[in-house]
C-alpha cells in the first residue's frame, strides 16, 4: 500500500493514510473547486484497499467545512469503506464535530443514516 | 446632482460617481462587493476576508459558519459556471455582494447564464422554497445519492445546502438580455 501525507491548505483538508503508523485521517477545510481532482489519490488508495484490505481500520474525519462537491466525495470514500466492511472487514470511522458547530454534527448523522458502517460521532472542544 | 452632471468636467464626474457608490454602500450597509473575473483564488482571498470580518465583530459561531458556507456555494457557483460569450454580444461580470439589512445578512450575486438554463434552475429554485427543513435535508440526500459529478458541478445540490444552511427562502430574479443570454441574480437572508 501506498501512504498519503497531503498537508492541509486555505481549501484543501490534511490527508494521512498511513498503513505502517496507523494513521488515517481527513481534517480541516475541504472546498477545492476541483474535488475530483483532488481526492483521486484518496479513491486509488480506496481502490487498492478493497484489494488488501486493512483490519480494524480507523478513519478519523475531523472537518472544519466543506463544500457540496466535497460532500459528494464524502460519501463516496465512506461508500468505498463501506464495500469492504461488508466484505467482512472490521473497521470503524470517527467523525469530529466542534461542540459549537450543530451542522457539522447533524452531516455526521447524515451519513451515518446513508451507510452501513460504525461510524462514532464524536465532540471536540475548540 | 443629476442636472448638473452633464455641466462636470470628467474628474468631478468621476468623484461624484464615487461619492454616490460611497453613500449607496453605506446607506445599504453593504460590507463587500465584488464584480469581475471570479476564480477559486479570487474565492480564496473573498472569503478570508469576511471570516477575519466577522471574527472581529464576534459573530455567533453557527451563523458566521453558515454565511462562509452559503458563501462558498455562491462564489464557487459563480467560478465553475462561466459561460462562454461570443464576440460581440454584451458581456456582464458576475457581482458579489455582502451586506445586512436590520436583522438579516444579505448574500447577493448576479452572473449572465444561458436562457436554456432558466428553466431547469428555476424548477429547482421553486423546489428548494417549496420544501420544509425535513423535506430539504430528504432531497439533499437523495440528489446527493444520485449525483454524478458534472452535475455536482451545477447549482442543484449547492442551492439545496445553501437553502438549508440559511433556513429562509431563495430570492431570485431572471433578467432576459437578449434570446440567448440572461442575468441570474440570487438573493439569501440569513437571520442574525
Amino acid at each position: 500500500m501506498e501512504i498519503i501525507n497531503i498537508a492541509a491548505t486555505e481549501d484543501t483538508p490534511k490527508i494521512v493514510l498511513d498503513h505502517q503508523q496507523g494513521i488515517f485521517e481527513i481534517s480541516g477545510r475541504s472546498l477545492p473547486e476541483d474535488v475530483v481532482v483532488f481526492y483521486a489519490p484518496v479513491m486509488q488508495w480506496l481502490d487498492d484497499l478493497v484489494k488488501n484490505p486493512i483490519s480494524n481500520l480507523e478513519l478519523a474525519i475531523k472537518l472544519e467545512y466543506f463544500n457540496t462537491a466535497s460532500s459528494k466525495l464524502i460519501l463516496d470514500i465512506l461508500l468505498k469503506l463501506e464495500e469492504i466492511f461488508l466484505n467482512g472487514t472490521p473497521l470503524k470511522i470517527k467523525w469530529f464535530y466542534n461542540s459549537s458547530d450543530s451542522d457539522m454534527k447533524e452531516a455526521g448523522e447524515e451519513y451515518s443514516e446513508i451507510v452501513s458502517l460504525p461510524l462514532e460521532i464524536t465532540e471536540y472542544q475548540s | 446632482m443629476e442636472n448638473n452632471l452633464n455641466n462636470m468636467t470628467p474628474n468631478q464626474k468621476s468623484l461624484s460617481h464615487i461619492s454616490a457608490f460611497h453613500r449607496l454602500m453605506d446607506e445599504k450597509d453593504i460590507a463587500l462587493v465584488y464584480c469581475g473575473e471570479f476564480s477559486q483564488e479570487l474565492n480564496k482571498t473573498l472569503l478570508a476576508f469576511t471570516e477575519r470580518k466577522f471574527k472581529a465583530e464576534n459573530l455567533e459561531d453557527n451563523t458566521r459558519r453558515r454565511i462562509f458556507n452559503i458563501m462558498v456555494e455562491l462564489l464557487q457557483n459563480i467560478s465553475k459556471n462561466k459561460v462562454e460569450i461570443p464576440e460581440g454580444t454584451p458581456e456582464i461580470d458576475p457581482i458579489f455582494m455582502l451586506g445586512t439589512q436590520k436583522d438579516d445578512y444579505l448574500l447577493m450575486s448576479s452572473n449572465m447564464i444561458s436562457n436554456e438554463k432558466i428553466a431547469p434552475l428555476k424548477s429547482r429554485l421553486d423546489q428548494v422554497n417549496a420544501l420544509d427543513k425535513e423535506g430539504l435535508k430528504q432531497l439533499y440526500k437523495d440528489a446527493r445519492l444520485s449525483s454524478t459529478f458534472n452535475e455536482t458541478s451545477g447549482a442543484g445540490i449547492g442551492l439545496i445546502d445553501i437553502a438549508r444552511k440559511a433556513e429562509s427562502k431563495l430570492e431570485y430574479n431572471f433578467e432576459e438580455l437578449d434570446d440567448k443570454y440572461s442575468l441570474f441574480s440570487l438573493l439569501i437572508r440569513i437571520s442574525k
